[in-house]
Formats: C-alpha cells, sequence, structure tokens
C-alpha cells in the first residue's frame, strides 16, 4: 500500500482537517506522501513534515496554484500519480476536497468514494448515505482508490514526532485558463471554528429571530464555544447559512452539544448527532430532540439560557 | 449561449424517514415517496432563469434511471424545461450506478446536443456523493464551479460565488462549464397545474446506455446497508441548576 494525501493548507498553516486525513491514511496502512502545493507553502509543508509515519512531502510552489483552484491541482495531482503510482489518493472532505478529487478520478477512471468514516480494510470503506441515516460499507474494485475523509470520524495526528524529507513535486505546466480565482471572502470571528470547536452552542427556530441569537453569543462567551443553526433558523433568516449544521450545511462532532431551540429534524440530528455530549433545551416535550440528547431541560429558552449563562 | 443541460435524479423524498432492509442490501424504495432531488431543483430553477433573461435559449432535461425517471422529468419540464431525455438504466445495473457513470452519460449528451453549459444539484440527497459535476468538467476538459451560490454571465464567460468552509470564494470560468448548485443559489418554483399539463407535451427522447457508448459496470461492491447505531436519550432534568450539574460532572465546564 502506499497513500498519496493532499494537503489542505492556506500556505502559512495546515488546515486542521488535512490531520483527520492523515489518521486515515494510518490505518490503511504503508507507505505516506504529502502532497502540499500553493503560492508560497514553505510553512505548511515544514508543519505537515513533521507528523508521525509521514515519510515524504511534495511540495510543489507556484502561482498557477493560487486559489487552490480544481483545474490547476488536477494535473499536479496526476503527474504525481504517474510517477509514484499511489493504490491510494486520500483529501479531506472539505469544500476544497471534494471539488478536486472526483476531478482526479474522472481522470483516473475510478469511481471517487466521497467522505468515509471508516476503514476496514485498504478495498472496504465505511461511508454514510441518506445524510448519516444509513452507513452504507462498499468494497472498491478500482485499483487506485480516491477518498475523501470525514475530518470528525478520524482523529487528527498530532504534528510531531517525525522529520520527513520534502522534495519538489513533479514540473510542469499547471497553469489554467479555464478557470480564475478572484476572491475569497471568509466569514470573521473571534470565536473557534464550527468544524474543529470543542463546544458549540446551537439555535433553532425557537430562537424567534436574528437579535435574539446574542443569547446564545453570550453563553458561547463562557464556554469558548462555537455558535451554529439549524436549517430552520437559516431559512427564517436569522443567520447565514455559513453557520448551519445538518445534512445541507455542516457536519460537526464536539466533546459538548447545546441544541437550544431545535426541534430535531432528521436533516439536523444528521450533522450532530456524533457529538459527545448533547445537551437540549427546548419548551415543547416532544420535540425529537430529546430522543438524542444526554441531557434535556423542558423550558423557556428566553428564561433558561440567560439563567444557564449566569451560572457557569 | 445556446443550450443548457441539466442532470435530475428522481430520489427518496427528503421528508420520509427511509428504512434499511432486512437483508442489509440497500434501503427500501417500493411504495416509499419520491420526488426531484431538491438540489437538482435548484439547478433547473436556475437554468430555467437563464433561459428567462434570454441568456439560455434552450433547456434540456436529462435523468438516468428506470422508468419513473420520466416523473422526474416531466417536474423539470413544468419547472420550465424545454425537452427531456431519459437515459434508460434499470435493475441490478440501476443499483451498482454511480456518479461516474451518470458523469460520463451527461458528458457524452453535452457533446451530442452541443450543450454550452451543465447544470447539476451539489449532490443527491439519497448517496450523497456530490461528485456528478466535478467528474463531468474533468471528462469534458471544462472548468468546474461547485457550490455555487451565485452565477453571473459576463462577456467573457461566469463569475460564480461558491460556498466555502467558512465563506464564499469568487471565481470567473470561461464557458462552456459545468455548474454544481448549492442550496443559496436560488428557491425553486413549484409548477403549476396549467405547466404540469403543458409539460405532458413536451418532448422526451428515450436512450439505453449502452447506445451512448457508455459502459455500466459496477465499480464498487455493496457490503452492507445498516442502521446508524441508536442514540440512547438521557435524563430530562428539572431545572438549570441541575443542568449546570449535569456540565459539571461531564467535565464540561
Amino acid at each position: 500500500q502506499s497513500t498519496l494525501v493532499i494537503a489542505e493548507h492556506n500556505n502559512e498553516a495546515l488546515i486542521a482537517a488535512t490531520q483527520n486525513t492523515l489518521c486515515a491514511a494510518k490505518k490503511i496502512g504503508g507507505d505516506i506522501t504529502v502532497l502540499v502545493a500553493g503560492t508560497k507553502c514553505g510553512p505548511a509543508a515544514e508543519a505537515v513534515a513533521k507528523a508521525n509515519g509521514v515519510s515524504k512531502v511534495l511540495v510543489a510552489e507556484s502561482d498557477a496554484f493560487k486559489g487552490f483552484t480544481s483545474e490547476s491541482m488536477t494535473p499536479l495531482i496526476l503527474a504525481t500519480q504517474k510517477q509514484f503510482n499511489f493504490t491510494h489518493i486520500l483529501a479531506p472532505a472539505t469544500a476544497f476536497g471534494k471539488a478536486i478529487l472526483p476531478r482526479v478520478a474522472a481522470k483516473l477512471d475510478v469511481s471517487p468514494i466521497t467522505d468515509i468514516i471508516g476503514i476496514k480494510d485498504p478495498n472496504t470503506f465505511v461511508r454514510t448515505i441518506y445524510a448519516g441515516n444509513a452507513i452504507l460499507t462498499l468494497e472498491a474494485k478500482d485499483a487506485v482508490k480516491v477518498i475523501t475523509v470525514r475530518g470528525t470520524a478520524f482523529a487528527p495526528e498530532p504534528l510531531e514526532g517525525g522529520s520527513a524529507a520534502q522534495e519538489n513535486a513533479p514540473e510542469g505546466d499547471y497553469k489554467t485558463d479555464l478557470v480564475e480565482f478572484v476572491s475569497q471572502e471568509l466569514t470573521k470571528s473571534d470565536r473557534p471554528e464550527l468544524s474543529s470547536a470543542k463546544n458549540i452552542v446551537a439555535g433553532g427556530r425557537g430562537l424567534k429571530s436574528g437579535d435574539n441569537f446574542k443569547l446564545l453569543y453570550d453563553l458561547a462567551d463562557k464556554l469558548n464555544a462555537a455558535v451554529g443553526a439549524s436549517r430552520a433558523a437559516v431559512d427564517a433568516g436569522f443567520v447565514p447559512n455559513d453557520l448551519q449544521i445538518g445534512q445541507t450545511g455542516k457536519i460537526v462532532a464536539p466533546d459538548l452539544y447545546i441544541a437550544v431551540g431545535i426541534s430535531g429534524a432528521i436533516q439536523h440530528l444528521a450533522g450532530m448527532k456524533d457529538s459527545k455530549t448533547i445537551v437540549a433545551i427546548n419548551k415543547d416535550p416532544e420535540a425529537p430532540i430529546f430522543q438524542v440528547s444526554d441531557v434535556g431541560l423542558v423550558a423557556d429558552l428566553f428564561k433558561a439560557v440567560p439563567e444557564l449563562t449566569s451560572k457557569l | 449561449m445556446a443550450r443548457v443541460l441539466v442532470g435530475v435524479k428522481r430520489v427518496i423524498d427528503y421528508a420520509v424517514k427511509i428504512r434499511v432492509k432486512p437483508d442489509k442490501s440497500g434501503v427500501v424504495t417500493d411504495g416509499v415517496k419520491h420526488s426531484m432531488n431538491p438540489f437538482d431543483e435548484i439547478a433547473v430553477e436556475e437554468a430555467v432563469r437563464l433561459k428567462e433573461k434570454k441568456i439560455a435559449k434552450e433547456v434540456i432535461a436529462v435523468s438516468c434511471g428506470p422508468a419513473q425517471a420520466q416523473e422526474t422529468l416531466r417536474t423539470a419540464l413544468a419547472m420550465g424545461a424545454d425537452r427531456a431525455i431519459h437515459v434508460e438504466v434499470s435493475g441490478p445495473e440501476y443499483e451498482t450506478m454511480q456518479p461516474l457513470h451518470v458523469a460520463k452519460i451527461l458528458a457524452k449528451l453535452s457533446q451530442d446536443e452541443k450543450v454550452d453549459l451543465v447544470i447539476v444539484g451539489k449532490q443527491a440527497i439519497d448517496d450523497d456523493s456530490n461528485q456528478t459535476a466535478q467528474i463531468t468538467a474533468a471528462l469534458l476538459d471544462w472548468p468546474q464551479a461547485t457550490f455555487a451560490s451565485k452565477v453571473e454571465k459576463t462577456d467573457a464567460g461566469l463569475t460564480v460565488t461558491r460556498e466555502i468552509d467558512g465563506g464564499l470564494e469568487v471565481i470567473k470560468t470561461k464557458i462552456p462549464a459545468v455548474i454544481s448548485a448549492d442550496l443559496r443559489l436560488n428557491e425553486p418554483r413549484y409548477a403549476t397545474l396549467p405547466n404540469i399539463m403543458k409539460a405532458k407535451k413536451k418532448p422526451m427522447k428515450k436512450v439505453a446506455a449502452k447506445d451512448l457508448g457508455v459502459d455500466l459496470a459496477p465499480r464498487i461492491k455493496i457490503i452492507s446497508v445498516e442502521d446508524p447505531p441508536v442514540r440512547q436519550a438521557g435524563a430530562v432534568v428539572p431545572d438549570v441548576d441541575t443542568l449546570v450539574s449535569k456540565l459539571k460532572e461531564g467535565g464540561h465546564i
């Protein structure tokens, strides 16, 4: 076995999901090579070279990789694959990995495997379908396995204990004229990022307005938590879509998840039911969220949340 | 821009609670309400709006699957697509059909029909694969604008806003291109009764996958489809003080 991991980074640092992907690569077994491509990605390459178990880091620095477009990354990954003949190509199941890897797989005439949550053996993988309402175990028949990895399903590999050699990735003309990266705007926040937060406070339609989300931010401040929302709250216009947790939003699995005014629609539960401890605060004792919560409080959130905040 | 091709998939309706078959071979589909994949509805809506803005001249809806796929195509026609192509795939072939196979069909039809733009939903809510747009774009060597939340036609091509983790990104692509529709792109219209009636008269062509030269040999073997582990409901606490002490017990505060 030999695995190529496509690192996601912002040139300065690795994106955390790359560390989870390394864990999946270790489970597959065999040699692990990491490909770091970017405009000035030295620091990211340095960081991943320190991860235990990585045998080689391939670095590709070029303006061609501005914006990490799939159209420029794909020929680089193909050239790398041609030179080294990996049995597995892995990337995190993020917007980055999900955009690029199917394009790579198509060029290799391979059926990609999205968002795996488990590895039974080097050919057998576990993933969810129907938004987590069923678990599919499949055996991949293609010679090369092209896979995206759900970060929350694998522990992050620490970036220490190793000292992998750094080499240049295969040279080539990777500049594309098909697409041009224009700009990126990340939502600015002093809070932890939803997908990697240890604690999350999430609100639903029960909050009644966007202004009322302040109650949740106050609570989140006490817990150093990220704030999320159900699709119902997003659709009602209370908060922007990037806060959405669920089938059509983010999949999270924090240590503590506090669901406030969230009834617990199937599509929301799919995004958070792997959280270690779920707390639900809802005035409706029949709300389905109580069927998955570890601790439930049937109460008016407008009284209970401020009280909870003051007592922490 | 002359033609837009939209891919639509018939899936179990999003409001249905799915049931796993006792033999673990899949989920129960017989007698279960189906509808168009919600992300594909967004794709159809976007294509129809391009036509209404006179940016596109013709919208072609394509669906791969057994005879019932025609119901989904009729919905696309009722929403405003001009004609439909039903690519017949049934039985065991459909059970192991994956985005790679669908994308090969869409790519072939895009060339045959001289299409300038392909729009599909970013993922289907049954297999959650999120691959069809990317593979189609790769097979055609076209640019891909995945997870699109805004599409604007410019002189040079398209300006697309994409939903990425933690924010938004803007890219410019050449045309022809492939777009995958994300949730925010638009709010799909409902098909009105007069339009449903009109849709019955719109042309629908039937082709077999093998006539398009696409090999449907399975790339995976399904080992099992099972229920997810059930989470046990915990205690309901009487007040905030008890909640706080539970959080302390759990080591959360």
